[in-house]
């Protein structure tokens, strides 16, 4: 506007130029654009990202796979038939049989089941964990921090595999010990961001209005610190579902995870191994999902993180 | 800095010592022991091995002679391989997890950091993607499926390589990459974001404005600044190797220690146990330890902070 109104200044004033903008030209024209808050911008830029959507969008197809093939087959996952072993995938057995006659297609996605079930939980407990430890530790501060920070890093010292393997021996290896073993080590890492967060958080103007209008430690921590904290929790616990799930899936593939008959990709892929030259199907079907599930996990979570990061917008 | 490293030394033994109470505890706490079995011998003999093994003293005074033992590098006497003693067997089996291990850490350490560097320089552009696709896949594909699939196509198929064993200089790459891949994609990863933000510092573009070329800003300028994250990585990186080779030397048929611990925890044999777990659990926080002073040593602002008696 201002462009033609200087390039015409030898020409006469024209009534014309003199007319009322309406409002909603002057927001088309660029002045501003429309206000999103914090949360619809950065379901924007997730949106945007084609990766971390691809991602998203093969966790949903899993997720659905998982619930509904095993309702719908009319196999089931732990029946032999050993009239029909190793069968290559077909009409009926569209992934084909393993060595004791059971289909394939349906044990992969009860290891789906089994695999997802293991994530969400271990992400599940080391976020209820980890806001309440990383809370308590971040609000108060001084000598609570530093004890309870001492204690978690002691914790955090002793190294993953041993103490996952530790449990196993004293505890039957079962679904249950593993999601136990994961999860005594598994919160530390979640404690840590909420704690940094929380220290961040705190002295805020909301957070002091709050405690001077008499909200107790609790209160302002839960009501008002954790809700603003959320984006970095949640990418942390994104990336939490693909490390459970391999942690189960190379537990049970050594044999100290979920036990025969109950179908886990670990198992299935140790299964699949021994047979790989003859049978491929038996390795490859789990093995994609397994990979397949991992991959999307972390690219979901990555793109989430840079949609929470406000260093990165354009 | 003495202060620092002292603290870190102090912390770390301590560790360690919560760390074998606690299996001790854990390994005595558990109901029956390996040395019952279904047709009991006489009653005497029973005895016999319990002496042996020190079963018959009171808990407390055998926590004492394996802590006095463990100072000594006596980790007691396996429990299934009759009379053969734990150091030794862990002795034993070391050298090829050790040389077998320390090649999957540098060769996750030099591809990484070559992929991470390349992406970096070469940011949203298709250099960039490419690396970063390679990271991605190296990622996704896990070990258990990652090493079967090498074993298959590189040895049994097209027999570029031996399929199981660790004789030959060439038996090594299989193993090495199946360990390495998901390392080598972490480590380009966070090479590659932290170089992107250290190549937009201001002494970067002083070095560009003196007018070095572009790869002597990344090796003399750029690589020693983003090399900080990987550093304090390499602590984890050994604990990931240490995992992950239990399960590579499960598929490749490498006598080393993964093999023997996997193999005594289904056999229950207690000593054994504690003895590789107390054995991993040194070479992990020592490599955290030197890990964290390497990077006292690298960061110029870490030496300025922590360094008070350094000078």
């Amino acid at each position: 506007m201002s462009n033609t109104n200087q390039s015409n200044t030898s020409d006469k004033l024209r009534p014309e130029q003199f007319e009322k903008l309406k409002r909603d030209n002057v927001i088309k024209d660029g002045a501003g654009r429309k206000s999103l808050t914090a949360w619809q911008d950065i379901r924007l830029r997730l949106m945007s990202n084609k990766l971390a959507m691809t991602g998203f969008w093969i966790i949903v197809f899993i997720a659905v796979a998982a619930i509904f093939i095993p309702l719908l087959s009319p196999h089931d996952h732990f029946t032999n038939n050993l009239t029909n072993t190793n069968q290559p995938p077909n009409a009926t057995h569209w992934f084909g049989t393993d060595d004791l006659g059971r289909d394939v297609m349906e044990r992969t996605w009860k290891g789906a089941q089994i695999s997802l079930f293991v994530g969400l939980v271990a992400a599940l407990i080391d976020l209820i964990l980890g806001i309440i430890y990383g809370g308590i530790m971040g609000y108060y501060g001084g000598k609570v921090d530093e004890v309870m920070n001492r204690f978690a890093e002691i914790l955090y010292s002793i190294p993953y595999l041993l103490v996952v393997i530790l449990l196993l021996v004293v505890m039957e290896p079962s679904l249950t010990t593993i999601i136990i073993a994961m999860s005594i080590t598994g919160w530390i890492n979640m404690a840590w961001i909420v704690r940094g967060q929380i220290m961040q958080l705190k002295n805020q103007e909301y957070a002091l209005a709050s405690k001077s209008l008499g909200a107790g430690a609790m209160r302002i921590i839960f009501r008002h610190l954790i809700p603003n904290a959320m984006g970095p929790i949640l990418v942390t616990l994104t990336l939490t579902v693909p490390n459970a799930i391999f942690t189960e899936a190379f537990l049970s593939f050594l044999g100290l995870g979920v036990q025969s008959p109950v179908a886990s990709w670990g198992t299935m892929i140790d299964d699949g191994v021994k047979a790989m030259s003859i049978f491929p199907w038996r390795l490859l079907f789990p093995a994609l999902f397994l990979s397949l599930t991992i991959f999307a996990f972390n690219v979901f979570g990555d793109g989430l993180r840079d949609a929470f990061d406000p260093k990165l917008k354009k | 800095m003495l202060r620092f490293i002292l603290g870190k030394f102090v912390f770390m033994v301590f560790s360690l010592f919560l760390l074998v109470t606690a299996t001790f505890l854990l390994m005595n706490a558990i109901p029956g022991s390996p040395l019952q079995s279904e047709k009991a011998p006489n009653e005497t003999v029973q005895k016999n091995l319990e002496a042996y093994y020190g079963l018959d003293k009171p808990l407390y005074v055998q926590y004492g002679k394996y802590m006095a033992n463990l100072l000594q590098g006596d980790l007691g006497i396996s429990m299934k391989k009759k009379f053969q003693s734990v150091d030794k067997m862990i002795a034993n089996s070391f050298g090829p997890s050790l040389r077998l291990g320390l090649s999957a850490i540098v060769t996750s350490v030099i591809v990484g950091c070559i992929l991470g560097m390349i992406a970096a320089m070469h940011h949203r552009k298709i250099l960039d993607n490419v690396a970063m696709i390679i990271a991605v896949i190296g990622m996704a594909i896990p070990s258990i499926v990652l090493a079967p699939l090498l074993q298959y196509y590189f040895a049994f198929k097209w027999g570029f390589f031996e399929v199981a064993g660790l004789n030959a200089p060439l038996d090594y790459v299989l193993p090495t990459i199946a360990l390495a891949s998901g390392p080598i994609a972490f480590i380009a990863r966070l090479l590659r974001s932290t170089m992107i933000e250290v190549l937009n510092a201001d002494f970067i573009k002083t070095a560009k404005s003196k007018g070095l070329s572009g790869y002597v800003i990344v090796a003399r300028h750029a690589l020693r600044n983003s090399m900080l994250p990987v550093v304090t990585y390499l602590g984890y990186l050994t604990a990931g190797i240490i995992t992950g080779s239990v399960v590579i030397e499960k598929i490749f048929a490498i006598p080393g220690i993964g093999k023997y611990f996997v193999q005594s925890i289904i056999d229950r044999d207690y000593p054994l146990i504690m003895g590789i777990t107390i054995f991993y659990a040194v070479i992990l926080m020592v490599t955290r330890f030197l890990a964290d002073i390497a990077y006292v040593l690298i960061d110029p602002r870490m030496r300025a902070s922590g360094g008070k008696g350094a000078k």
